[in-house]
C-alpha cells in the first residue's frame, strides 16, 4: 500500500473547512459594502469604494456610539462571568474531589441532576426572583444566574481528582500548611490548564447568550452584543439601510472572539470534557 | 491541642471551599425550579364583582391542562421535532465522521481543517443566525446570485420545508466543531496497539472504524448526543433571529418562543411556567433515557 495522502478523506475534510468558512468569508465581502451596493452589486464579490470604512464610522455613530457599549458590556458579562466561574467552581470541585465530608455525595448528586436542567428553562423563575430583589436590568440579573455552572464544577472535581496527588497535599498539612493555603498554592497551580478550559468554555458560554440578557434587561446601554445586535435587526426590517449597520457590526462582534479562540487554542484540554464522560 | 484545631480546621474546609457554589445553586437553580412548579400552580384572578382585587390563587394542575390544550405549544413542539429529525443526525454524523478521518492515517490538512472546522463554535447564535439569515435571504443571498447565474432559479430558503433545514444548518454548523473536538479527542486517548493487530491482520481503515473506534466511542457519542439533544429542546435564538427576514417563522415558532410569549408578551406567567415546567421535564426525561439506554447496553455487553 502506498504511503501517499489519500484525496477523498482530505477533500471530505476541506470541504468540511469550507462549510465552515463560508458565513464568516461571506460577511467579510458584505462588509466592505455600501448600503446601496449591498442589494445591487454581486453578493460574491467585495466592494472597493471605501464602503468598509464609511460602515465603521457608521456603526461607530450608531446611538452615541452604543455598539462599542455593547462589546465592552459583553466583556463584563463573559469575562467577568468567566473569572467568577472558576473560583467558584474549583473550590467546589476540590473539596469534592480531596475531602470527604459528610453531604458530599448529595451535593454532587444534585449537580449531575442540575447539569441535566435546561437552564433556559429557569429563565422565567430567575427573572421574578431578581425583580423581587430588584436587580432585574443590572449587569447582576445577567452576571450571577451565569456564574453557576454545574458542568464547570463536575469539571473541576474530575480534574482535580486526576491532577492533584494526595501525597502533596500530606506533605504540605505535615508542613504546617493550612487548607485554604494548599487549594490555593498547590491545587490551583496544578490545575490551571483545566482551569483555562473551563474558563474558555464559560466565556464562549456566556459571550454566546442571548435568552437570558434578552429576558434580564431592557436598557439597551446594559446589552450585550448578541442583544444589540438582534435589536438593531429589528429595525432594520423596516429600515433597510441598518442592514449594513448590522453586517459591519457582526464581523466586528465575532473578531474579538476569533482572536481569543484562536491565541488561546494551544492551551484548550478538550481532552478534559472527553475524560469526563470514561467509566 | 494544636492537632485538634488543625483537625477541626480540615473538617470545616470543605464545607467552606463548597459553600458559595452550593449557595448559588440553591439561589439560581434550586429555589427557581421550586418557584416554577409553585407558579405553574397558580394563577391571577379577579375577586369579587365589578373593579374586584386581582389576587393569586391555587389552581392546581389547571394551567397544565391548558398548557397541554395549547395547539400553539403543540405546533410548537412539532416544528422543534421536525427540526430536531434533520439537525441532531446531522451535528453527530458530521462530528463523528471528521473525528474519524482527522484519527484516520494518510489524511492531510488535519490541523488546519480541525481549527477551521471548530471555529463556528466561538460565533454566537445569534450572529450566526444574522450571518446565515443573510445568506438566505433572496435580496443578497449568494447561494441564490450563483444559482442564477448558471440560469437556475434561486433557492426558497423560507419554505414551508426547507425552512426547518435552513434553522438547522445554522445549528449544526455551530456545534459540529465542538462534538468533532470532543470525540477526536477521545479517540486519540485510545491506545493505538487496540487497531494495530487488525491493521496487520489487513482489516481496512472504515472496517477498524466500525468494529473497533466507535464501540469504544460509545461513551463520548452517548454525552455529546445527549447535549445536542438538551440543545435541540432549548433552540430559541436562530428562529428569534431569523423571525424579522421571514413570515414563515412565527412569534411563537418553537416551544421555548411560545413559552416567552406566554411569559412575556400574554403576560401570563403562571401558564408559561407550567410549560417550562413540561419542557424541562421532557429534557430531563429525555436525557436520563439516553443515559438508561447507554448502561443497559453496557452492561448487557
Amino acid at each position: 500500500m502506498s504511503q501517499r495522502t489519500k484525496i477523498v478523506p482530505t477533500l471530505v475534510l476541506a470541504l468540511g473547512g469550507v462549510y465552515a468558512l463560508l458565513p464568516l468569508l461571506w460577511v467579510v465581502i458584505a462588509a466592505t459594502k455600501r448600503s446601496d451596493e449591498l442589494f445591487t452589486t454581486f453578493s460574491g464579490w467585495p466592494s472597493f469604494t471605501g464602503g468598509f470604512f464609511d460602515n465603521l464610522g457608521q456603526l461607530g455613530a450608531y446611538g452615541d456610539g452604543r455598539f462599542w457599549l455593547w462589546m465592552l458590556n459583553s466583556l463584563i458579562y463573559a469575562g467577568g462571568g468567566a473569572f467568577l466561574t472558576v473560583v467558584i467552581s474549583v473550590a467546589c470541585g476540590y473539596a469534592l474531589a480531596k475531602y470527604r465530608f459528610a453531604g458530599r455525595k448529595l451535593i454532587f448528586a444534585a449537580l449531575l441532576a442540575g447539569v441535566l436542567v435546561p437552564q433556559i428553562t429557569l429563565a422565567i423563575p430567575q427573572y421574578l426572583l431578581l425583580s423581587d430583589l430588584n436587580l432585574v436590568g443590572t449587569y447582576w440579573s445577567v452576571i450571577l444566574p451565569s456564574v453557576i455552572s454545574p458542568y464547570s464544577i463536575y469539571l473541576c472535581r474530575i480534574y482535580a481528582e486526576a491532577a492533584v496527588p494526595d501525597e502533596i497535599l500530606e506533605a504540605g498539612r505535615v508542613d504546617g500548611a493550612g487548607e485554604f493555603r494548599l487549594l490555593w498554592s498547590v491545587g490551583v497551580p496544578i490545575m490551571t490548564p483545566g482551569l483555562v478550559t473551563v474558563f474558555l468554555l464559560q466565556f464562549i458560554g456566556i459571550w454566546n447568550n442571548f435568552l437570558l440578557p434578552y429576558i434580564m434587561l431592557a436598557d439597551d446601554n446594559l446589552f450585550p452584543l448578541t442583544v444589540g445586535l438582534y435589536s438593531l435587526l429589528n429595525r432594520g426590517a423596516s429600515q433597510p439601510a441598518l442592514y449594513t449597520l448590522v453586517i459591519s457590526g457582526s464581523l466586528l462582534s465575532i473578531i474579538p472572539i476569533i482572536a481569543l479562540f484562536l491565541f488561546l487554542q494551544r492551551f484548550w484540554r478538550l481532552d478534559l470534557v472527553a475524560g469526563s464522560v470514561k467509566g | 491541642m494544636t492537632g485538634s484545631r488543625a483537625d477541626r480546621g480540615r473538617s470545616a474546609a470543605p464545607y467552606a471551599m463548597a459553600a458559595p457554589a452550593v449557595i448559588l445553586f440553591v439561589v439560581f437553580i434550586l429555589v427557581p425550579i421550586g418557584y416554577a412548579i409553585w407558579l405553574s400552580l397558580h394563577a391571577m384572578r379577579v375577586r369579587g364583582a365589578g373593579f374586584g382585587i386581582r389576587t393569586e390563587v391555587f389552581v392546581a394542575l389547571e394551567n397544565y391542562v391548558t398548557a397541554l390544550r395549547d395547539t400553539a405549544l403543540f405546533a410548537a413542539l412539532r416544528h422543534m421535532l421536525a427540526y430536531g429529525v434533520i439537525m441532531v443526525p446531522a451535528t453527530m454524523g458530521l462530528a463523528l465522521l471528521f473525528a474519524l478521518l482527522l484519527d484516520a492515517p494518510r489524511v492531510g490538512g488535519k490541523r488546519a481543517s480541525r481549527i477551521t472546522i471548530f471555529l463556528p463554535y466561538a460565533v454566537p447564535g445569534v450572529i450566526a443566525s444574522l450571518l446565515w439569515g443573510f445568506i438566505y435571504l433572496p435580496a443578497v443571498s449568494p447561494v441564490s446570485a450563483a444559482l442564477e447565474a448558471v440560469g437556475l432559479p434561486a433557492a426558497n430558503f423560507f419554505g414551508d420545508v426547507s425552512v426547518f433545514f435552513s434553522v438547522a444548518n445554522i445549528a449544526v454548523w455551530g456545534s459540529v466543531g465542538f462534538n468533532m473536538v470532543v470525540l477526536y479527542t477521545t479517540l486519540r486517548a485510545i491506545p493505538k496497539e487496540l487497531y494495530e493487530a487488525a491493521r496487520l491482520d489487513g482489516a481496512s481503515e472504515w472496517r477498524i472504524a466500525l468494529r473497533i473506534k466507535i464501540p469504544l466511542l460509545r461513551p463520548a457519542l452517548v454525552m455529546t448526543s445527549v447535549f445536542t439533544l438538551i440543545g435541540m429542546l432549548q433552540v430559541f435564538s436562530e428562529p428569534a433571529t431569523l423571525r424579522p427576514m421571514t413570515n414563515t417563522i412565527t412569534q411563537d415558532w418553537v416551544p421555548l418562543m411560545r413559552i416567552y410569549q406566554q411569559a412575556f408578551v400574554d403576560n401570563d406567567i403562571y401558564l408559561g411556567a407550567a410549560s417550562s415546567v413540561l419542557l424541562a421535564g421532557a429534557t430531563v426525561l429525555l436525557s436520563l433515557g439516553a443515559l438508561a439506554v447507554f448502561r443497559f447496553r453496557r452492561h448487557a455487553r
